[in-house]
């Protein structure tokens, strides 16, 4: 029971991150690896600020901004120097491993004994571990809630007609340079302000903690689409957290069988893999237990 | 019919992959002045430059010389997005026109701020959806119904005629259609055709409009052009475009084409 609380609370966390991933990968239709390195950028930024003795709210205010600002990056790149998206978001994530660094100053950061955004809920006196799924909870509920409302607005519309048709976005006047830089800016933003989250939780930012980022962000994105199907826009952000969760229980139930902490990326690119080629293997064998996913 | 310029494209000029092999001078000092209210047919053979001059005109690329002006306004260095805001187009793929994963309200929406700053105000209102309620009624193929359809659902010619709608329903200076109905069952065809028809008279546009078909160029419009080698050769209005038959214009076409024929299909772009 404990361990599915623990799986659920990191769950949620992460899910936050999977709909920034969401963002990239599914409205704009552009894979962006810049989350491998907004990620642990949004924990060190965090974290330093904590360290140095800012609110750890301002300090997960900032990192969201920050990851906004590599988010640009990439979107310059993108579309002012012409570079494919796939390379411009290598590019920004490599360079940030060495800004991470410089920020953190060493590769591994601690808050031990520091006030943490989880120990808001210190006074609720919750059980172990509800006090992080309470205060996820609230994030999440937030997050879907704004993303719902954003892309209802004008703008918002124009990021997903970018994503969805870019001749015809331009041919309606719709700047794509602009929808696709800011499109990159929110979906960074909020992959850093997870990071930060994540790295309150843990107690400590790490310089590694990006790594696989992506594919933990796609697998609950793909699961979430895998098990729910064919949604409306605020269910699909909801099954893309739910997705986030069921891949950390996946995730400590190979840890359970008795596979090694030091497997885990190995785990990761396998469900990955096996959700990605499910809707094929199911149409091949003609498997019928899931819905129908939507291309 | 008023005597007003809308559009004036003096010796434009445009060329692909200059100086390699694959060299290819599509527009070369293309003049055309079109007056409002002008709806314009352009034939041409393949690689005569019909797609570049709509896309020209669009700002898809920059041309490399001339002067293109839409109401006394130079363009010629606008970006396609800002050239949106007097500009609507309607493309040959029926898939190009609209946005498959968004409902048909939401295309409509998207269409009805064309040429307009997308702020963070709404995206779409109800009295909007009464109105695009309204306009698809009159396009009569039963679409009022599917306006909470994702548009991918659509077929290639309901999509078409609803892209035709979106470049119209703000209406644009200047409609440009690039064989919009060639990728269309020819029942279909004219169902789209009729209503380009329709839709330009009602909202007073001004058009111009590619086609293969040369009855199409004949029926439709008030002025033909022929393109060939990047340069209009025939441009006839008013009488001398009624008085055409499609023998005739097929006697000039092939004169202009005749050395084009061989690679004519395999230079479709």
């Amino acid at each position: 029971m404990n361990l599915i609380t623990t799986a659920t609370a990191q769950g949620l966390l992460f899910g936050i991150m999977a709909l920034g991933i969401f963002i990239t990968y599914r409205i704009l239709d552009l894979p962006d690896m810049t989350a491998e390195g907004s990620f642990p950028l949004g924990a060190a930024v965090c974290a330093r600020l904590i360290v140095t003795g800012v609110h750890p709210i301002i300090a997960t205010l900032i990192a969201f901004f920050v990851g906004a600002l590599a988010g640009s990056i990439t979107g310059f790149l993108i579309t002012k120097a012409k570079i494919p998206g796939l390379l411009a978001g290598i590019l920004t994530m490599t360079a940030l491993y060495s800004i991470n660094l410089r920020i953190m100053n060493r590769a591994n950061l601690s808050l031990l004994g520091k006030e943490k955004i989880t120990d808001l809920f210190e006074s609720f006196s919750l059980p172990n571990q509800f006090d992080t799924i309470f205060m996820a909870l609230i994030l999440v509920a937030f997050m879907i809630v704004s993303l719902f409302l954003f892309f209802k607005t004008e703008f918002g519309q124009a990021i997903i007609a970018t994503g969805d048709n870019e001749k015809m976005a331009r041919s309606l006047g719709i700047s794509t340079d602009q929808t696709k830089i800011l499109g990159l800016m929110l979906s960074n933003g909020i992959i850093a302000g997870a990071g930060a989250l994540i790295a309150q939780d843990n107690g400590y930012a790490d310089i590694s903690m990006g790594i696989g980022t992506i594919v933990i962000g796609l697998a609950s994105v793909i699961i979430g689409e895998v098990i729910f199907g064919n949604l409306t826009f605020v269910n699909r952000l909801i099954c893309v957290v739910l997705g986030a969760i069921i891949y950390r229980l996946i995730i400590m139930f190979v840890l359970l069988v008795g596979l090694q902490p030091n497997d885990l990326k190995l785990i990761s690119a396998f469900i990955l893999a096996v959700f990605l080629a499910l809707p094929s293997l199911r149409q091949r064998f003609n498997l019928n237990f899931f819905t129908k996913e939507r291309v | 019919m008023t005597q007003k310029n809308v559009l004036i494209l003096k010796d434009i000029s445009k060329t692909f992959y200059p100086g390699t092999f694959n060299q290819n001078n599509v527009l070369n000092e293309l003049n055309l002045t079109v007056k409002k209210g002008d709806f314009i047919t352009i034939i041409g053979g393949n690689g005569s430059g019909k797609s570049t001059l709509l896309n020209s005109i669009a700002g898809t690329f920059l041309v490399d010389k001339g002067s293109i002006k839409i109401n006394e306004k130079e363009i010629k260095k606008l970006k396609e997005e800002q050239r949106a805001t007097l500009i609507g187009r309607v493309f040959q793929d029926p898939l190009m026109g609209t946005a498959p994963r968004m409902t048909v309200s939401e295309n409509l929406s998207i269409a009805y701020r064309r040429g307009q700053k997308r702020t963070l105000k709404k995206g779409s209102s109800s009295e909007e959806r009464q109105y695009f309620e309204t306009l698809l009624k009159k396009l009569d193929l039963g679409l009022e119904k599917r306006l909470m359809s994702e548009m991918g659902l659509l077929s290639g010619g309901q999509r078409q005629a609803i892209a035709l709608l979106m470049a119209t329903m703000k209406k644009p200076e200047l409609l440009l259609l690039d064989e919009h109905t060639a990728a269309l069952d020819p029942k279909t065809a004219s169902v789209v055709l009729e209503l380009t028809r329709k839709r330009i008279e009602e909202e007073e546009l001004t058009a111009l409009m590619i086609t293969h078909n040369m009855q199409d160029a004949l029926n439709y419009g008030n002025r033909l052009i022929m393109l060939d080698k990047g340069k209009v050769v025939l441009d006839l209005s008013g009488k001398d475009k009624q008085d055409l038959t499609v023998s005739e214009v097929l006697n000039l076409f092939q004169k202009s084409t005749m050395n084009q024929l061989i690679n004519d299909e395999s230079s479709l772009d």
